[in-house]
């Protein structure tokens, strides 16, 4: 029996399949985006509901414990967007966070849990473009990219051609992802066109650096909003979707993020491209981050749990991983201040 | 497998719930059990035992005795005896100590929930997060109608002793839905198990007596279907409440018939899962996840056939077998699992054979291919695809975790397909468009209907078939009624022996012009028919004057009146008002010829015309009332713990059979046929066999009413043949004998082929003039069914 399924495609454009099904193929084939197809927008339905059932019943129905649970954690530092998005943000404050990202969890526990000599460090570090520089100075040889949010975040109501030219400020700074906010007022009135040219031109100008849309989740309100801007969003070129600022209202959700991961599904299965996907916002416990672990494996599979495919925007979640994981290692419950901030 | 590996494997692990304080508690009663009589366990009289065993290892757990006819006199004794005292105990007593049950339930919530796990193979998460909840929230919910019981149920008193049977697929939550009604109606319980899964069942006795339940409350009786057979059998017990298979609930009707045991029965299903081509596809998925491999797909109400929008049936199956894929399956007590295993391996077996049947029958079989215990009863996910009506698992309930699949063009088609079945237990409906959700749901025969949801359950939500799937309602108000019987006819004495038909005396009246000669008929489809047979019999006063001649109805004229009254549906469909209108038509009509019915009624009868006045005014009255009562007796909405509502909703059965008893021959009439009308029911009536003529007479009142054609049918003739032509119909969906015992007992006896739902009066005579024994909600609730449709919301 085959897993992987292909739907035909609808569109009288022709799509391109890169390595379809391939496993774990590092790196991924970048998503190209393609036509606007109001077909895939129109069709959507998302009972709200039958959303939260699902996700209500995965913690009862997926669980790790001892060895696994210490590994889906650390798996979970590697895929977090270690960030600071602050109106006191400093250099200095930027560097702290920058060093934290690539020594996340104390030597001594990573060599108890077997880690010994292995670089571990976060998916990114997240940043305004003012420190875009300083964190690419500061990481300079970890190999952790350095992300910037754009295009006037969280609001994204300045000017478009400002947008464009932050785009590209960031990445002539050497930002190696942006994530950039959507125009909630497109979605708000079901201006998918208006949506796919502004995300359309975002891509354009991000050259080689990958693009993660911020939907602002909390502002759309409705999973059938939220899913119908994930598709337009991966048809005109996202590499990764996410949920939040961080700063809205509402943050990310389970059952958000069950539209947004069907969505990715029904696109890689459409033109065969995966695409990430980046919660952001609320997650602040070890066991938070699991049932969000948990979801990504039942509804993509075992490849997006890896950071080229996801990513957590958080900024105090570490915290508490670096607790669970030593009280995995010790037996003892342990406290924040045993671990160096970033 | 260490952290390193697991970080490179990202699998699950092993995630095993303790079971110490489960194996402690076994090892405390050494592993074997008795029955628990009278508040404490007691050895069984004749000293046997059965074992019971867990299904994921096949290794013995525990001996439970096996209960023989002493045992059950010993506990239906016990519960008798605490009876009176339980009653009068009141409901704020009673209501206390369900409380304290649902509370000791939740204290004890982790022990059941191994225990149920262990003994029956389910996974810990459904034990866990649904049965133990769930079978606390019935004890909290019932403790309430306990605590109101003087206010809401002020015209019904307890039913006294029960015995239930319940099954192996959710021992302690049906124990609770069957118990806690009963109790808190101020009814004493004697409940058997099943043999598969009786522990958690007399862990709940334990506990409850420490709980301060009094002795003989509650007694539980193990052993096999014969010590089932014995409850049901026992002259002690009043009502028999079953749920479990078809089959042995037609053998339960069949004993209890003419015994005047009440009975109310939870058997199969063969639900349908509609998916409509504007469903949420991936919902409905997950749908089918909790419909078809929840609790290993032994569950009464699986969502078992899914019926599929001929456009959307590729890209569904594609997605479904891509989810079968993420389906676990394990042992029981591992938190990481979707299904456990099969209770028993007779079960086993079973699911195996209808399988092969199926895939011999042409359907293709797509199993989940994830990793399963190679020891114990476990089977896969299953999906049958290409199943057609015709096919064996298309109509067979398999209770096992597997689905059939089909397909349908138009919702028409998907109603008439879902309908296609002899069970009506449950349906599952998926559309996000409100009209067409709203406008099926009606539709489907079926007890319970959940629109974009499955296998959604509360104590406050009437739980329970139409057809084959059994009748009375578990949970809500619904359900409470199914453990009280009305204070108006707890007086009623036995019917006096009808005296023996007078000689004919001579009717002729000489050389006299004599009146014109007026044939009464059979009255069916709207028209005044001749008999079949064209026979006639006499309708003599009571000194033996020749009155005239009624048919002589046969088993053909009851064919021909159901099948007009089958093709009458549309009643079903009119509104309330219409059907109020013509009730109040009727009455106008009757009025109009009241002094020809006044005459007719003192001529069969031989009361004084003042005598059949009243009886003619009463029915007046009596139409009058329907009228008034077919768009007031509406359903409720209930208000389970999500967000949503559930509609009970008051739908008509169908077709119902008519005995009308000999007294007051036009008021009974009146006050039998009216009720099942003003609900939208069509009724062939079959008119008191001594006087029929005022039933007879009563056609012209229906021609001349609007009635439409089948409604109302009449076939006149010899009662008891009838009854059991009428009981035997596999097409009429309900029969009310009210006449003679025999009667009575020839429509329970004889109901079996299609389970359909009986009132009989046992022989006992109700005062037809009496309202409150004889008019309103106390008929109502037998001339309806309850629908609930479950619609959670939001956007």
């Amino acid at each position: 029996m085959t897993q992987s399924v292909f739907i035909q495609n609808p569109s009288p454009l022709a799509v391109q399949s890169p390595s379809p099904g391939g496993e774990l193929a590092h790196p991924l084939p970048r998503n190209s985006g393609r036509a606007l197809e109001m077909d895939w927008v129109d069709d959507i339905r998302i009972n709200l509901s039958a959303a939260e059932r699902r996700v209500a019943s995965l913690p009862g129905r997926r669980t790790v414990k001892k060895d696994a649970q210490a590994a889906w954690l650390l798996k979970a530092v590697t895929c977090i967007d270690l960030t600071t998005l602050n109106g006191d943000d400093t250099t200095e404050r930027v560097k702290r966070l920058c060093a934290k990202a690539k020594a996340p969890v104390r030597n001594d526990l990573l060599e108890k849990l077997g880690f010994a000599g292995r670089a571990l460090h976060t998916g990114a570090v997240c940043v305004y473009h003012r420190f875009v520089g300083a964190a690419v100075e500061a990481l300079d040889g970890s190999g952790i990219p350095v992300a910037a949010v754009s295009t006037g975040f969280p609001a994204g109501l300045v000017p478009h051609e400002l947008k464009l030219k932050e785009i590209e400020a960031s990445v002539r700074d050497g930002a190696q992802e942006i994530d950039i906010v959507i125009t909630r007022e497109h979605v708000l009135t079901c201006d998918w066109r208006a949506l796919y040219a502004e995300v359309r031109d975002f891509r354009a100008v991000s050259d080689n650096a990958h693009l993660k849309t911020i939907l602002a989740t909390g502002d759309l309100k409705t999973l059938r909003n939220v899913a119908k801007a994930s598709m337009v969003c991966m048809m005109a070129g996202a590499d990764f979707i996410k949920t939040s600022t961080g700063k809205e209202g509402v943050n990310a959700t389970l059952p958000v993020t069950l539209a947004m991961l069907r969505m990715i599904r029904l696109y890689q299965e459409r033109t065969g491209y995966k695409i990430g996907f980046k919660p952001a916002g609320g997650i602040s416990t070890a066991k938070d981050v699991l049932n969000y672990q948990f979801l990504m494996k039942e509804e993509l599979g075992r490849d997006w749990l890896e950071p080229d495919l996801f990513r957590i925007g958080a900024s105090s979640l570490l915290a508490d991983i670096e607790r669970q994981l030593e009280h995995h290692v010790t037996g003892h419950y342990s406290a924040f201040n045993r671990h160096p901030v970033g | 497998m260490s952290v390193a590996s697991y970080f490179e494997t990202m699998e699950y692990g092993p995630a095993p719930e303790a079971d110490g304080e489960v194996r402690a508690w076994l090892a405390r009663h050494g592993a074997t059990f008795g029955h628990f009589i009278a508040g404490k366990f007691v050895s069984p009289h004749a000293g046997k035992h059965l074992t019971t065993s867990e299904p994921a290892t096949g290794k013995t757990l525990a001996r439970i005795a096996k209960g023989t006819a002493a045992d059950v006199e010993a506990a239906v004794n016990a519960a008798r005896t605490a009876q009176v005292a339980w009653a009068k105990l009141g409901g704020h007593g009673r209501a206390r100590h369900l409380y304290a049950l649902a509370r000791m339930l939740q204290r004890h919530a982790r022990l059941f929930a191994v225990l149920e796990a262990i003994d029956n193979g389910k996974p810990i998460r459904e034990t866990r997060d649904l049965d133990v909840p769930l079978a606390a929230r019935h004890f909290l919910y019932h403790a309430g109608w306990a605590q109101l019981q003087d206010r809401e149920f002020a015209d019904q008193v307890p039913i006294g002793v029960i015995g239930q049977i319940i099954p192996w697929n959710f021992p302690l939550l049906m124990l609770a839905w069957k118990i806690a009604p009963a109790l808190a109606a101020g009814n004493t319980v004697v409940l058997k198990p099943a043999e598969f899964t009786s522990l958690t069942a007399l862990l709940f006795a334990e506990l409850s007596a420490e709980a301060g339940l009094p002795p003989g409350a509650l007694n539980v009786v193990t052993g096999d279907g014969a010590t089932g057979a014995m409850l049901v059998e026992s002259p002690g017990v009043d009502k028999i409440a079953f749920t479990g298979s078809t089959e042995v609930g037609r053998q339960i009707r069949q004993t209890t018939a003419g015994t005047s045991k009440s009975l109310t029965l939870e058997l199969g299903g063969k639900s349908p899962f509609i998916v409509f081509d504007d469903a949420d596809l991936d919902g409905a998925v997950e749908g089918v996840v909790d419909a078809i491999w929840f609790n290993q797909g032994q569950v009464c109400c699986a969502g078992s056939r899914l019926l599929l929008q001929e456009g959307i049936a590729e890209t569904f199956r594609r997605r479904l077998i891509r989810r079968m894929e993420t389906l676990r399956v394990g042992m029981p007590l591992d938190k990481a699992i979707d299904m456990g295993a099969v209770v028993a391996p007779v079960q086993l077996e079973r699911i195996k054979a209808l399988v092969e049947t199926g895939v011999k029958e042409g359907a293709e079989k797509y199993q989940a291919s994830g990793a399963m215990p190679t020891e114990g009863c476990f089977y896969p996910p299953t999906l049958l695809w290409n199943v057609h009506p015709s096919s064996t698992v298309a109509t067979e309930e398999i209770f096992g975790p597997v689905l059939v699949a089909m397909t349908f063009r138009t919702p028409d088609e998907a109603v008439m397909l879902a309908n296609n079945t002899r069970y009506g237990l449950a349906a599952s409906v998926w559309s996000e468009t409100i009209g067409l959700a709203l406008d099926i749901a009606p539709k489907l025969l079926a007890g319970v209907v959940w629109v974009n949801a499955t296998n959604l359950f509360d104590a406050s939500v009437g739980f329970g078939g139409y057809r084959e799937s059994g009748f009375g309602r578990e949970g809500g108000r619904e359900g409470m009624y199914e453990y009280l019987k009305p204070k108006a006819w707890s007086g009623r004495k036995a019917r006096a022996k009808a005296s023996p038909l007078p000689a004919t005396s001579g009717a002729s009246a000489g050389f006299d012009v004599p009146p014109i000669d007026r044939t009464a008929k059979l009255f069916v489809g709207g028209k005044q028919v001749r008999p079949d047979g064209n026979y006639s019999r006499a309708v003599l006063s009571p000194k033996g004057r020749r009155l005239g001649e009624a048919g002589e109805g046969n088993r053909k004229d009851i064919r021909n009146a159901v099948a007009a009254a089958r093709s009458a549906e549309g009643w079903a469909r009119a509104t309330a008002h219409n059907r109020g209108q013509i009730l109040y038509y009727l009455a106008e009509n009757l009025s109009a010829r009241g002094d020809e019915f006044v005459r007719r009624i003192a001529d069969m009868t031989g009361v004084s015309a003042a005598k059949a006045r009243m009886e003619v005014d009463a029915s007046i009255e009596r139409l009058f009332s329907y009228g008034a009562w077919a768009d007031k007796f509406e359903g409720t909405i209930h208000a389970p713990p999500l967000r949503g509502v559930a509609l009970a909703m008051h739908e008509p059965i169908g077709v119902v059979g008519v005995a009308c008893p000999d007294e007051a021959p036009l008021l009974a009439f009146i006050s039998l046929v009216a009720p099942l009308v003003a609900m939208g029911n069509r009724v062939v009536a079959v008119p008191s066999e001594r006087h029929p003529l005022a039933a007879t007479d009563f056609y012209q009142v229906l021609e001349t009413s609007d009635v439409p054609g089948g409604v109302v049918n009449i076939v006149t003739g010899d009662g008891n043949d009838l009854v059991k032509v009428l009981a035997e119909h596999d097409d009429v969906d309900a029969l009310w004998a009210f006449g003679s015992q025999d009667a009575s007992m020839t429509a329970e006896r004889h109901s079996i082929g299609n389970l359909k739902r009986t009132l009989v009066d046992h022989g006992l005579t109700l005062d037809w003039y009496d309202k409150a024994a004889s008019e309103g909600p106390i008929l109502l609730r037998h001339a309806v069914q309850v629908k609930n449709i479950w619609i959670p919301y939001g956007d």
